[in-house]
């Protein structure tokens, strides 16, 4: 059976697939990737089904030998990838040789890497998914996150890559502040309407109180009109909500499936993944959009 | 039968609630039941999956699979025809709880604030069906209602870093189980060996919204029996319907 071998395990680098749906009513989190798009591409460029569990290594790159010829794509936030010391380039089929090392010089632009390998990484399926949930423990490889000297199965590669590369147009360009298009929350009424101005036209700050769970920001406090509680309901990823200090937190993968504060608005699917690269101290801004225009970036994005 | 007359509000570009009412009552639980039993039976392409709550339900979908107009449609059609008053019999689960000393660290601090004895408040707690709500929190963890009002006792002061996986507590006027070990201030008074959530079963969570949960008091010998019967995969939980 094909392996790699951790060599340095990076901060935090886990297994992570499209997510473990389906028991959400059990409260059961989704967890996955953060950047789903990122994880696609680099799934698509090694002839992996697109759901394959890849690496998701975050803002340290991890140190990783191979003990068989086969192809790696990297994808998502710039750490530099190199081969035995040399630059390879990122959403491209890379092929790599028996006893080579791949390493990252450093995080240059985003903050979440991808790495898939033909046949992707082989970790029990857990409900349905390879997924790692951290906080329970579940999923992933010993559902915790990679340290040095692991020794990870890899999955049979059946299908040669399709895909060589990725063209320029569909590489996403990572900035150190970003525009989340939101579609406003059942709660939105909970707000004053200076609450809300303040949402859509001010500049709130990633604090580094923010991870695989949730986004903290810092910036205008958004006031209540009188209470900061509703009934606990179910969240989407990407759902914003208000605690009772006025900070909003934007729900990410391994978010709890219910929570008790107003939902002011939930950020459309198609900027999930340019959110989820972003680092502590960023920028964001709100901007409103109509479900229907949600939907059709949906729909374009999909005929990638 | 008056006619519903529900909410629907877009949560993001994938999901939308369903709101039936605007308070935690059994009114709007069976609502929320009657509409889980209901999509399910309809089998509508481009659901996801759903996560009822106290007053609302919430649907997750494919987009590129269904139209938001539609599936909204649909929803309102199976709204019209629905009866929360010919649902099913819910199943009561019964979960054995040991509450002797070793499990209990709380349970002389639950008596003393309601000025009951030990025993009274086994009793109290054991002799209620409660309705599971709805699950959320952690993986498997169930908002029971239904607690009686005389063991009502505040959370801990400062919490406990770790509360084992099994522990049963009481914070406020609500009570419930801890599906996986976490940190929690709620007062422990007991512990089941039974494993609400666990990976390795084809169905990892034994409990789903709808249930009611009834607490039989067991002593400190059956909870080791139960918990080789467990390990060797020879316990049936205890469950019947509920009448009326």
């Amino acid at each position: 059976m094909a392996e790699i071998r951790i060599h340095k395990a990076g901060i935090l680098t886990t297994v992570q697939d499209l997510g473990r749906f389906g028991f959400q009513q059990y409260g059961m989190p989704v967890s996955g990737a953060m950047d789903t798009y990122s994880l696609k591409f680099a799934n698509s460029l090694v002839g992996n089904n697109l759901n394959e569990a890849c690496l998701e290594i975050t803002a340290i790159g991890p140190t990783i030998e191979f003990d068989s010829d086969t192809f790696i794509a990297i994808c998502g936030a710039d750490m530099q990838a190199q081969i035995n010391g040399i630059d390879i380039e990122m959403y491209k089929t890379i092929e790599v040789k028996r006893g080579e090392v791949l390493s990252f010089k450093g995080l240059k632009k985003g903050f979440r890497t991808y790495f898939a390998i033909a046949g992707g990484i082989d970790v029990p399926m857990v409900m349905g998914s390879r997924s790692t949930y951290l906080r329970g423990k579940i999923g992933g490889f010993e559902g915790r996150a990679l340290k040095n000297g692991d020794q990870l199965q890899l999955g049979m590669s059946t299908n040669k890559p399709q895909i060589k590369q990725i063209s320029n147009e569909q590489i996403p360009e990572y900035k150190n502040s970003f525009t989340a298009r939101i579609i406003p929350g059942p709660e939105s009424t909970y707000f004053t309407v200076q609450a809300l101005t303040d949402f859509l036209k001010s500049e709130f700050v990633l604090s580094n109180h923010s991870d695989r769970m949730g986004y903290r920001l810092k910036g205008k406090t958004i006031q209540h009109k009188t209470t900061s509680e509703i009934i606990s309901s179910g969240i989407a990823f990407g759902t914003i909500q208000i605690p009772p200090n006025g900070e909003p937190i934007i729900m990410m993968a391994d978010r709890q499936t219910t929570g008790g504060y107003p939902r002011i608005a939930t950020i459309i699917s198609s900027d999930l993944p340019y959110l989820s690269q972003l680092q502590a101290g960023d920028k964001i801004r709100f901007k409103e959009i109509r479900l229907v225009e949600a939907h059709e970036l949906m729909r374009e994005e999909n005929l990638i | 039968m008056k006619p519903n007359d529900f909410t629907y509000f877009p949560l993001g570009d994938s999901s939308f609630l369903i709101k039936v009412g605007n308070e935690i009552s059994l009114e709007c639980h069976k609502l929320i039941r009657a509409l889980v039993l209901a999509i399910n039976k309809e089998k509508i392409e481009g659901v996801v999956e759903l996560i009822p709550a106290y007053n609302e339900l919430m649907l997750i979908y494919n987009p590129l699979e269904i139209n938001y107009t539609k599936l909204v449609d649909t929803l309102k059609e199976i709204e019209k025809n629905l009866n929360p008053d010919s649902l099913p019999p819910s199943t009561i689960i019964h979960i054995p709880v040991c509450y002797e000393t070793e499990f209990a660290p709380d349970l002389e601090i639950v008596a003393e604030k309601n000025n009951l004895t030990k025993n009274e408040v086994i009793k109290h707690h054991s002799s209620i069906d409660y309705l599971v709500y709805m699950l959320g929190f952690t993986p498997g963890f169930c908002y029971l209602g239904g607690m009686d009002s005389r063991i009502v006792t505040p959370r801990k002061e400062s919490p406990r870093k770790v509360v084992e996986s099994g522990s049963v507590g009481i914070a406020g006027n609500q009570t419930g189980i801890y599906p996986i070990d976490s940190p929690g201030g709620w007062q422990i008074i007991g512990k089941t060996p039974i494993k609400l959530f666990d990976t390795e079963r084809d169905n990892p969570f034994l409990i789903e919204a709808g249930n009611y949960i009834k607490f039989d008091s067991i002593t400190l010998a059956e909870f080791d029996q139960i918990s080789d019967l467990i390990k060797i995969g020879n316990y049936a939980i205890r469950k019947e319907s509920k009448l009326g």
